[in-house]
């Protein structure tokens, strides 16, 4: 646990104080977001319809973008392979660089949503449910990511690939948060979808970590 | 007194037999330095009994204990230093090295523990200095100060002195002398010659595989 909280902490500050990196996510998620009323035009049902879909999409983008970086520096510096020496387990260790990004990106898409769900015309009954949704959808998003991240390590062209090998995987994830958001738009309940996500993340949170290190330990030799 | 030792070790990278049959025992307070033309499989060798590579055949132990029983016990009693210094741009130089102590030593508080080992090698001015202003020289003296930030029995080192001057040498062999006398193993690979009291050499070109140029001819 001491270690956990070591590496999260380290995480963490080295996103601090490299700041712009963070922030460029978020700006690409609101740029995304933005281009869609240019795109479709300003026709406010239109907008609000595809709002929530509009909203994860550019969510499931923007939290990707940021995935290449998460373990592609702690590889090339050397860090990745004494990390994998320390008494802490790799998955441990994993688990920890996981939660670090998600605390720094997708939380902040998060807080985001709702604003460009304003932007987007989205029903107001809506607001709640997209923040759970996100809640719930988000972290399942860095996991699934951190395999993509870590198969990729030593690749060229690195960002690329990622894209093919998790955005298949996302696929779920986009469904059931864009259809509890648009069931209680459209009066329904949201419950089936909230639970549906929540059993995603509840399988990623211990298959992610342990497949990401099996496939850091093949980077590493 | 623990010791570490290898049994007909094999190490393939990708088609190539780096070398085969090598056998090693080392006790408490012993050192082994490797020596050999390049692409004789030092570093393969370290980075094996790192566990960050697996043997093709043969065993490595701690005492009786087979290493690939328990890889995170082992990774608790060494420390690897290899052809990256794993030092963060961002962080300064105290933080890079308590970092790694404290993760070693399960978070015990490491900050009177880093400044001595940052004093040890002569950066203990430049502890409030961010990682990515330090030379290649001083970067591995920092590398070198994490090691001996957080207490690990066995010591990997590979090719240590690359790039430190003179005076730093001399640190890092003092350092050495002294991790011994507390009964602690020390394995190096090195192209220059190092000053250190009785030690083992193992030639890693008497383990190179025979060429085959039998295949080839048939």
């Amino acid at each position: 646990m001491n270690g956990f909280m070591s590496i999260l902490k380290r995480d963490l500050h080295l996103a601090m104080r490299q700041g712009m990196d963070n922030m460029m996510v978020v700006m690409f998620f609101v740029l995304a977001v933005v281009l869609f009323p240019f795109g479709v035009g300003p026709e406010p049902n239109i907008l609000a319809r595809i709002a929530a879909g509009v909203i994860w999409v550019a969510a499931l983008l923007a939290s990707m973008l940021s995935l290449e970086r998460l373990f592609q520096t702690d590889f090339e510096d050397g860090s990745l392979e004494l990390l994998s020496l320390t008494p802490i387990a790799l998955e441990v260790v994993v688990l920890a660089k996981i939660t670090a990004h998600w605390l720094t990106t997708g939380l902040p898409l998060i807080v985001a949503a709702p604003v460009l769900a304003v932007l987007l015309n989205m029903s107001t009954e809506g607001f709640p449910i997209l923040i759970v949704a996100l809640i719930l959808g988000t972290p399942s998003l860095s996991l699934i990511g951190a395999v993509g991240a870590a198969l990729i390590l030593g690749s060229r062209r690195g960002g690329v690939l990622l894209a093919l090998l998790i955005l298949p995987l996302y696929i779920p994830v986009l469904i059931f948060g864009v259809s509890a958001v648009d069931a209680v738009i459209g009066g329904f309940e949201a419950k089936a979808q909230l639970l549906i996500l929540g059993a995603f993340l509840m399988a990623a949170l211990p298959l992610c970590p342990w497949a990401a290190a099996a496939g850091l330990r093949q980077a590493i030799e | 007194m623990s010791n570490f030792s290898g049994k007909d070790l094999i190490c393939v990278r990708g088609e190539r037999t780096v070398f085969t049959g090598l056998n090693f025992t080392l006790e408490a307070g012993g050192a082994l330095v490797l020596i050999g033309p390049n692409a004789s499989g030092k570093s393969s060798l370290l980075r094996l009994m790192a566990g960050l590579l697996k043997a093709a055949s043969g065993s490595l132990s701690w005492d009786v204990e087979e290493i690939s029983e328990d890889p995170e016990a082992h990774g608790g009693r060494l420390h690897y230093v290899g052809h990256h210094d794993a030092v963060k741009p961002v962080l300064n130089v105290s933080e890079n090295v308590s970092f790694w102590a404290s993760l070693m030593s399960g978070g015990a508080d490491v900050g009177d523990a880093t400044a001595a080992a940052l004093s040890a090698f002569g950066i203990g001015h430049l502890a409030d200095v961010p990682g990515r202003f330090l030379s290649a020289g001083q970067k591995r003296r920092v590398n070198l100060a994490r090691i001996l930030a957080a207490p690990a029995p066995l010591w990997l080192l590979d090719e240590p002195t690359t790039a430190l001057d003179k005076e730093a040498i001399t640190a890092l062999e003092a350092t050495i002398e002294r991790h011994r006398a507390g009964g602690g193993m020390v394995v190096i690979s090195t192209h220059s010659d190092m000053q250190l009291a009785d030690y083992q050499v193992l030639d890693l070109t008497d383990f190179a595989s025979p060429q085959p140029e039998l295949e080839r001819a048939s």
